[in-house]
């Protein structure tokens, strides 16, 4: 096994338990930042860390945090964004199910960095099994004096708050989340301003991943420098990452950054290779919204260089050649897979969650899903590729948020990789309709 | 005050304005279309994306260009920006986008549209979009709900500006009315179908871009610009009472609030102005009103003249582009 940090006590039976928690050195950290460290000292230490935003957008969080605007006066907000719903992502699910405390804990800590009185978890509303799990771990840290008034005899307070969703994809976009938590349409809001001047309540707040904050625990034990360490340049630490498709052993695996795809689908240790012994056809690597990548590709970089499991190895060669990590789903066709079904089922899910609010969106993404409908149904036209390429173009960069971006990529990066496949299916419609679809069974 | 230079040409403006107002200061061709921005009405605009421009240099003091294009109407001005409007190949392009997305599932029935003439989604095809349509599929329908009697609700034209759930929160306590659902299925309507009843509600149909919203007392009438604008006004107890009387011959065929140039009407009006006082007695008639705005209405009409004056093209006239 790689080098576990989140999931090191994940296999401990009862480890949801403060007691059974507490006994495996949880809580250590927070006595330390809180008994220890100064707020200062405790950001310092995630700068030095080089945390990246672990939702997708990989925006380093020391940073995030430095924008906070500490000066108006008003009381500042902290919020963790639980409204996972990208499509092939489900590591924060297996976080919070297997370890709330380790969210607690970094959720108290980032408070206190952060001079945070008041704290929310957005959980996604399908999610509903997990608030309970939740907010019993919040009852059990307040009976033991971790939240509440005067944390362990300090001067530092703190409240936790669950607040779920209605299971809305659109909620996970922080401005939209921000609006749905005020209890209003989760629509994302116009930046500027940015949530850290005016966020909840039009106060300043930081909005933080499930995964993001959960590291936080551990950065202060080992410490920023030592966090630093781990992992490959300014990738640093490790990343959960939600492997699913056609493999042997679909799982949340954590690995260390810098890991070789090729040994993350292959080996025993994590994916297991492809199942029923089949070739690799193609890769998503991180959530349903980034680039999809074909198997020579995934594998290696443009260059041919080995691609490895890297913020900056997987965007090498752009949109071109290359694609994100983004949020950590990692999807596995192999070669029985249509990449064109597969395309339309994705228009089809940003169909269904654009929020509606910005024209491009609004419009674009069902105009997709209707194009790429006919194709996969024997009616498509050979101009309809160049058509889909050309509305990706035109939704890409123009909205107010990024779902815009995350329905035009998948649609971009399948045309631009696989478009034998869509002219095949143009110009063999008796065939495209001959093919029954079924749903498929694992060995 | 904040310098900026927009399309070549520089402008002080009051900081904390937005490069759409810089623009509007100007006037002429650099100013961006707007569909939903509307001065009067809070926390608009964002939404239709079609005053996207590029900015090429942020500020001053951080003269690196933002990578995607920003939307003009929310964008505040920098000191020493440099943005681009109708002179990037980006933005034209760009805004070539925006107008087919706006028009995918518009009915494009304008021959029977109350709007046609002075609607500013046809102005803004017109100007920036495209002469051939690129999609076949079928365009969304929606079920038809009624809004009350006063105001008639078309929802297949509508382009969810915000505009019209803008002026009910912000012009009156109680809004009956909001945006359901959501995606490219979402629609304006009430909620369980009541009526939208108070003093203001008309003003929906002044602030509606197309003509999803169209004044019933009105309906099928006449074609806008058959009709003379004219000052007018009279002792309301509601609203001001200034208002722009369409008319034909000495018969008044609809009350609208006055609109500037780009469309926004300078006061709002109430209900009773709008659709009860349709008799020539109960105002008074001020003469003619120019319309300036770029639009079918703006042309053909009467103006003030002075003895001896000269008779210069009406500003905004609209002119073929290439």
């Amino acid at each position: 096994m790689g080098r576990a940090i989140l999931l090191d006590k994940v296999n401990i039976p009862g480890i949801r338990a403060f007691e059974v928690y507490r006994e495996h050195g949880g809580y250590k950290p927070v006595d330390k930042g809180l008994l220890e460290m100064t707020p200062a000292q405790v950001q310092q230490e995630v700068i030095k860390s080089g945390l990246r935003g672990r939702g997708g957008a990989g925006f380093p969080t020391g940073l995030k945090w430095s924008f906070l605007d500490r000066k108006s006066g008003k009381p500042r907000y902290l919020v963790c964004n639980a409204d996972e719903s990208e499509p092939g992502t489900f590591k924060d699910r297996y976080l919070m199910e297997k370890l709330p405390h380790l969210l607690i804990e970094g959720l108290i800590l980032s408070s206190y960095a952060l001079g945070v009185k008041t704290c929310y978890i957005y959980i996604r509303g399908e999610f509903k099994y997990l608030v309970g799990v939740l907010e019993n771990a919040i009852r059990e840290a307040k009976q033991h004096s971790y939240l509440g008034e005067k944390i362990l005899g300090t001067d530092f307070s703190l409240e936790i708050y669950v607040h779920p969703g209605a299971g809305a994809y659109i909620c996970g976009e922080e401005t939209a989340l921000l609006e749905s938590l005020e209890g209003k349409r989760g629509n994302p809001r116009i930046k500027p301003p940015f949530p850290a001047y005016k966020g909840l309540y039009d106060c300043p707040t930081v909005v933080n991943n499930v995964e993001t904050l959960a590291a936080i625990a551990p950065i202060v034990s080992m410490g920023g420098d030592a966090y630093a360490k781990i992992g490959s340049g300014k990738s640093t630490g490790t990343k959960l990452i939600s492997a699913c498709g056609n493999i042997n052993k679909p799982g949340v695996y954590e690995i260390e950054m810098g890991l070789p795809v090729e040994d993350f689908i292959y080996s025993e240790e994590y994916c297991g290779g492809i199942s029923n012994g089949r070739m690799l056809k193609a890769v998503i690597p991180g959530g349903s919204s980034v680039p999809i990548l074909p198997a020579d590709l995934i594998l290696n970089t443009a260059k041919g260089q080995p691609r490895l499991l890297t913020y900056e190895s997987l965007s090498e060669g752009e949109f071109e050649s290359g694609s994100m990590l983004g949020s950590g789903g990692f999807i596995v066709f192999d070669e029985d897979a249509c990449i064109v079904r597969n395309t339309w089922n994705l228009t089809r899910f940003y169909r269904h969650e654009s929020c509606g609010q910005c024209s491009p969106c609004r419009e674009g993404t069902g105009w997709m899903e209707k194009v790429l409908y006919r194709i996969e149904h024997g009616k498509g036209r050979m101009s309809d590729i160049n058509l889909l390429v050309r509305i990706a173009k035109n939704i890409e960069g123009n909205t107010i948020c990024p779902l815009g971006d995350a329905a035009a990529w998948p649609v971009a990066s399948a045309i631009r990789h696989f478009r034998g496949e869509f002219e095949f299916h143009v110009e063999h419609p008796e065939v495209i309709k001959s093919i029954k679809h079924v749903a498929i069974k694992m060995e | 005050m904040f310098k900026i230079t927009i399309d070549n040409i520089e402008i002080q403006v009051e900081e904390g304005a937005t490069i759409l107002q810089a623009a509007r200061m100007i006037g002429g061709k650099v100013v961006p279309p707007a569909m939903c921005y509307y001065t009067k009405l809070m926390g608009s605009g964002g939404k239709c994306r079609s005053c996207l421009v590029k900015v090429v240099k942020g500020s001053a003091k951080d003269p690196r260009p933002i990578s995607k294009l920003v939307a003009s109407c929310s964008t505040p001005v920098q000191d020493g920006m440099v943005v681009e409007n109708n002179i990037s190949a980006e933005v034209r392009e760009a805004r070539k986008g925006i107008v087919e997305f706006l028009l995918l599932n518009h009915p494009l029935d304008c021959p029977v549209c109350d709007q046609a003439g002075e609607c500013d989604l046809q102005d803004l095809s017109y100007s920036f979009g495209m002469e051939e349509t690129n999609t076949r599929e079928p365009r969304r329908e929606y079920t038809d709900v009624d809004i009350g009697p006063l105001i008639k609700l078309h929802m297949n034209r509508c382009i969810h500006c915000f505009r019209c759930v803008l002026t009910a929160e912000q012009l009156t306590k109680k809004r009956a009315h909001g945006m359901l659902y959501r995606g490219d299925t979402m629609e304006i309507s009430t909620f369980i179908q009541t009526a939208i009843d108070n003093d203001f509600s008309g003003n929906m149909i002044d602030v509606c871009p197309v003509g999803a919203l169209t004044d019933k007392t009105f309906r099928f009438k006449s074609r806008v610009w058959f009709l003379n604008p004219m000052d007018a006004h009279r002792e309301c107890s509601k609203c001001n009472g200034k208002v722009t009387a369409w008319m034909f011959g000495n018969e008044i065929y609809r009350i609208t609030g006055c609109k500037d140039e780009f469309g926004e009407v300078e006061e709002f009006i109430c209900n009773e102005c709008r659709f009860e006082k349709k008799d020539i007695n109960a105002w008074v008639i001020d003469g003619p009103r120019k319309i300036k705005r770029q639009s079918v209405i703006s042309g053909n009409h009467y103006e003030h003249l002075k003895k001896g004056s000269i008779i210069h093209p009406i500003e905004g006239t609209t002119e073929p582009q290439e």
